[in-house]
């Protein structure tokens, strides 16, 4: 089963999973927090955040990959400070792959939180408040558990999305075996090599069961939460 | 003691209202857009009113000339809405208890079981919301107020939502709750028949300012505050349950007049309270003899108010207490009545029904 697949591919496959998992899991809270402010607060230049969480869905991943690489790159403004401050590189390593996943599922976890938080009734976080419930305390108890099944929904797709992303991911952090390639850059390589076919389809193969465990899982917990949640 | 001042604008409506509401159920009473869930919500802190002062027990929740604006989770309150607005993801005893997280360690709190009890929703705490029926609803969301250790209770419009075989449901546990809790309970309904079971005091509201005070009895006797045509207005008045007859009516005291009601089911020697619609009155000028009507009650007329329509609304002061009968202003003419002038007020047993006789009632308002 091991030699499956060549020590490379593993790592790519690898890779991507741990590429993914961090992608999803350190932008879920500022998600949660976007998604909130966008549903709920008014305040100026709303509209200039929203525009800026969906760019990259409408940008060629290319430039999203582009912009990053001048601003979070060595030489980037971002880059240098964080690198000489806090020793965090992010150009041709795997972190990068993962900031760059990050950014290309944002709007898509936060588009499905958001529309979450639209549909919980505010009258409800009205009737916590008036039971003595602070505004914290509300969002914990009332809206959270509530948008539960959202907040699953958009983990799932970023997810799904990081593992695909490509063209931000090899234009940010190009596409070194063992380091910075993932699934789809592996795929990529794969096809540019003559006979290289076989290779390529085996790792479609694996890119499948990926997303269809992934579809599956998310199916099945939200379905547990919202029986859990409207449940006599 | 609740006292409220506040004035508030939104748009061309003008809130100026100022009133005190006692201990028991101050009811604010009037039509639609008179301002009465403003005033509820400003209570809240929902709300935030231009100008006004807001104090439970001489505990300040708001006052705007000295800065004073509790956020709604610190005003210690119980809001029953009219929609229940029960937490669809806990079950029915987490939303019993979820204010009690939050009230202050030392608060006077009311008994779980003994709420659950008199609520009568032992069956229902491992259940959850979206599995209750509208009245049970209700009864939690009464009971997840009251157990949120408030200062105050609030409720707007809480029976709205239901049809009326629940309302008749809900009715008797605000009555036990004017008669338990000891908090102030502010109330808000355009029913009369629920004014009149439920309410201590009633400030009766009309285009955003206060047009009546008092007790139930007195606010709901006076004809100047009921709108000419609502089909609803009457007059409240106290009774006691003399005897039961063998050919099904009910022999009740009012004031030393007797009284014949279909039966109601109660002791002999209970206090009654009894709303009689002013439509379902006829006034006579003279004692009536050879009328099929049982109940008679002669009394003087006190005051006669009437609008653009062709109705007169005449109060009139019996030894029952008053009563308000509407009748047409060719009548009025035609009997010469007049503010002073003797009349008997006469009303067919059957005309009050059934939720318009209020079993144990206090009789003091």
């Amino acid at each position: 089963m091991a030699d499956w697949l060549s020590p490379d591919e593993w790592r790519a496959v690898a890779l991507s999973l741990k590429v993914s998992f961090w992608a999803v899991l350190l932008s879920l809270p500022l998600g949660i927090l976007t998604a909130h402010a966008l549903a709920r607060w008014q305040f100026p230049g709303k509209q200039v955040l929203n525009g800026l969480v969906h760019l990259p869905l409408i940008l060629p991943p290319v430039v999203t990959g582009y912009l990053l690489l001048i601003t979070f790159g060595r030489r980037g403004a971002v880059g240098q400070f964080l690198e000489e401050w806090f020793g965090i590189v992010f150009a041709f390593r795997w972190t990068g792959a993962a900031l760059a996943a990050a950014v290309m599922a944002f709007p898509l976890m936060v588009r499905a939180i958001r529309l979450a938080i639209e549909a919980v009734d505010p009258k409800l976080e009205q009737a916590a408040g008036t039971l003595g419930a602070s505004r914290a305390w509300v969002f914990l108890t009332v809206t959270l558990p509530l948008i539960l099944p959202g907040i699953i929904a958009g983990v799932i797709l970023a997810f799904a999305k990081a593992i695909g992303e490509f063209g931000a991911t090899i234009t940010f952090v190009s596409n070194i075996p063992g380091q910075t390639q993932t699934l789809p850059t592996a795929i990529y390589s794969a096809l540019q090599v003559p006979g290289g076919d076989a290779q390529a389809a085996r790792l479609v193969l694996v890119a499948i069961v990926i997303a269809m465990a992934a579809l599956l899982l998310s199916e099945w917990v939200s379905r547990a939460v919202a029986r859990r949640i409207a449940g006599a | 003691m609740l006292r409220v001042a506040l004035t508030h604008r939104i748009g061309a409506f003008t809130l100026d209202v100022a009133f005190d509401a006692p201990p028991g159920v101050t009811v604010l009473f009037g039509r639609s857009a008179s301002g009465k869930t403003t005033i509820v919500n400003a209570v809240a802190g929902l709300v935030r009113p231009e100008q006004g002062r807001v104090s439970v027990d001489g505990w300040r929740l708001l006052d705007t000339v000295a800065g004073v604006d509790l956020p709604p989770h610190r005003r210690r309150l119980g809001y029953i809405f009219q929609e229940g607005r029960l937490f669809p993801h806990l079950t029915v005893r987490q939303n019993l208890t979820y204010g009690a997280w939050f009230a202050p360690k030392g608060a006077a709190r009311e008994d779980m079981g003994r709420v659950v009890d008199m609520l009568g929703i032992g069956p229902l705490l491992h259940r959850r919301p979206a599995g209750l029926s509208g009245g049970e609803r209700q009864r939690v969301a009464i009971g997840r107020a009251l157990l949120a250790a408030p200062k105050l209770i609030l409720a707007d419009e809480p029976l709205s939502a239901l049809d009326e075989a629940r309302k008749a449901e809900i009715l008797p546990y605000f009555e036990r709750l004017r008669d338990e809790v000891k908090v102030p309970i502010l109330y808000v309904s355009h029913s009369p028949a629920e004014v009149a079971r439920v309410a201590t005091t009633v400030v009766a509201l009309d285009a955003g300012r206060v047009t009546g005070i008092g007790p139930a009895f007195d606010v709901l006797g006076d004809p100047a505050l009921w709108p000419i045509g609502v089909r609803g207005a009457g007059a409240v008045i106290a009774a006691r349950l003399v005897r039961q007859h063998p050919d099904g009516l009910s022999e009740l005291d009012a004031g030393g007049i007797p009284l014949f009601l279909p039966r109601i089911s109660a002791a002999p020697g209970s206090l009654v309270r009894l709303r009689i619609a002013a439509h379902d009155v006829i006034l006579s000028g003279e004692p009536p003899v050879g009328l099929s009507a049982l109940n008679i009650l002669p009394g003087t007329i006190e005051a006669m108010h009437q609008g653009d329509g062709p109705g007169v609304m005449v109060r009139l002061v019996t030894p029952a207490g008053a009563v308000l009968a509407r009748i047409t202003r060719r009548s009025a003419q035609i009997m010469g009545l007049a503010p002073g002038k003797t009349a008997y007020a006469i009303i067919k047993s059957v005309a009050p029904a059934p939720e318009d006789v209020i079993i144990r009632a206090d009789t003091a308002g």
